[in-house]
């Protein structure tokens, strides 16, 4: 199945796309996607105690299992105001 | 008022996406996000302008505007550049005016936030709290702030004398409780 990876900021520009689709087997979760990254692009590895993620806009813990056609986002410590 | 307890709000409360007024297209938005520059009239006008027949029950509205500073950290700051998970946002902003209308009943909030280049002196971040008396206006508001800086999906991206930061505070997490608590004791204090 297919999901949408959605990155913000910092997270964004370490892996140069603001989006970008991976294809994943049944059962995937918000971990595991996020681990797959972080072994793409080692410098997102210093996030993994500090993100948060979301799927379809809403936020989801990391043991979210995904469905197919899914938007995962993952968010670094935020700074709005 | 800040010394009633949490859970003795009289309302039902609607559990997902719920806005305290239908938003007809006629009134200001309440919640919105954006590159546009804020307008303080606007959000005023949509907490007093009450939809529910009780516009004039307020006695007060008290605002809060997010200014970009001209220095951070001992840096000259030229411009901040604002990004946001705007959807998520929208629903982080209905979160706290669900939590204001929990812990405040009777308070009406409106919260804007900028996105895209904001410059020095030009405002990031609008609220407005409308009560029918003060105290809750102003707890509210200041309320409102905190938890935006906690948990609303928006960065800052900080151009300053010399180079460019991501601003990184805290890690987003709407059901810690903890750190709820701990913008109510701030806008209690």
């Amino acid at each position: 199945m297919r999901v949408t990876v959605r990155l913000f900021a910092r997270l964004r520009e370490i892996a140069g796309a603001a989006e970008m689709a991976r294809d994943v087997a049944p059962g995937a979760t918000i971990g595991g996607i996020w681990r797959d990254l972080a072994s793409e692009f080692p410098a997102l590895r210093p996030y993994e105690r500090s993100i948060s993620s979301a799927v379809n806009a809403d936020y989801a813990r990391m043991d979210t299992e995904l469905r197919d056609g899914d938007e995962v986002a993952f968010l670094p410590p935020v700074s709005g105001g | 008022m800040c010394d009633v307890g949490f859970a003795n709000g009289k309302r039902a409360i609607t559990p997902s996406f719920h806005h305290p007024i239908p938003y007809t297209g006629l009134m200001p938005p309440l919640l919105a996000i954006g590159s546009e520059p804020l307008n303080l009239e606007r959000l005023i006008g949509a907490v007093t302008e009450r939809a529910d027949g009780s516009t004039g029950s307020d006695g007060a509205v008290v605002t809060f505007l997010g200014l970009v500073r001209n220095h951070n950290l001992g840096r000259r700051v030229l411009f901040l550049e604002y990004e946001a998970y705007d959807p998520l946002a929208l629903k982080t902003f209905d979160q706290i005016s669900q939590e204001v209308d929990r812990r405040w009943p009777g308070v009406m909030l409106a919260l804007h936030h900028r996105t895209g280049r904001v410059d020095v002196g030009d405002a990031s971040v609008a609220i407005a709290a409308a009560s029918p008396h003060r105290a809750d206006a102003y707890a509210a508001c200041r309320y409102a702030i905190e938890r935006v800086k906690q948990i609303a999906p928006v960065w800052k991206r900080e151009f300053f004398d010399g180079g460019d930061v991501w601003i990184e505070g805290a890690t987003a997490d709407p059901t810690d409780d903890e750190a709820r608590l701990h913008a109510e004791r701030t806008a209690c204090a």
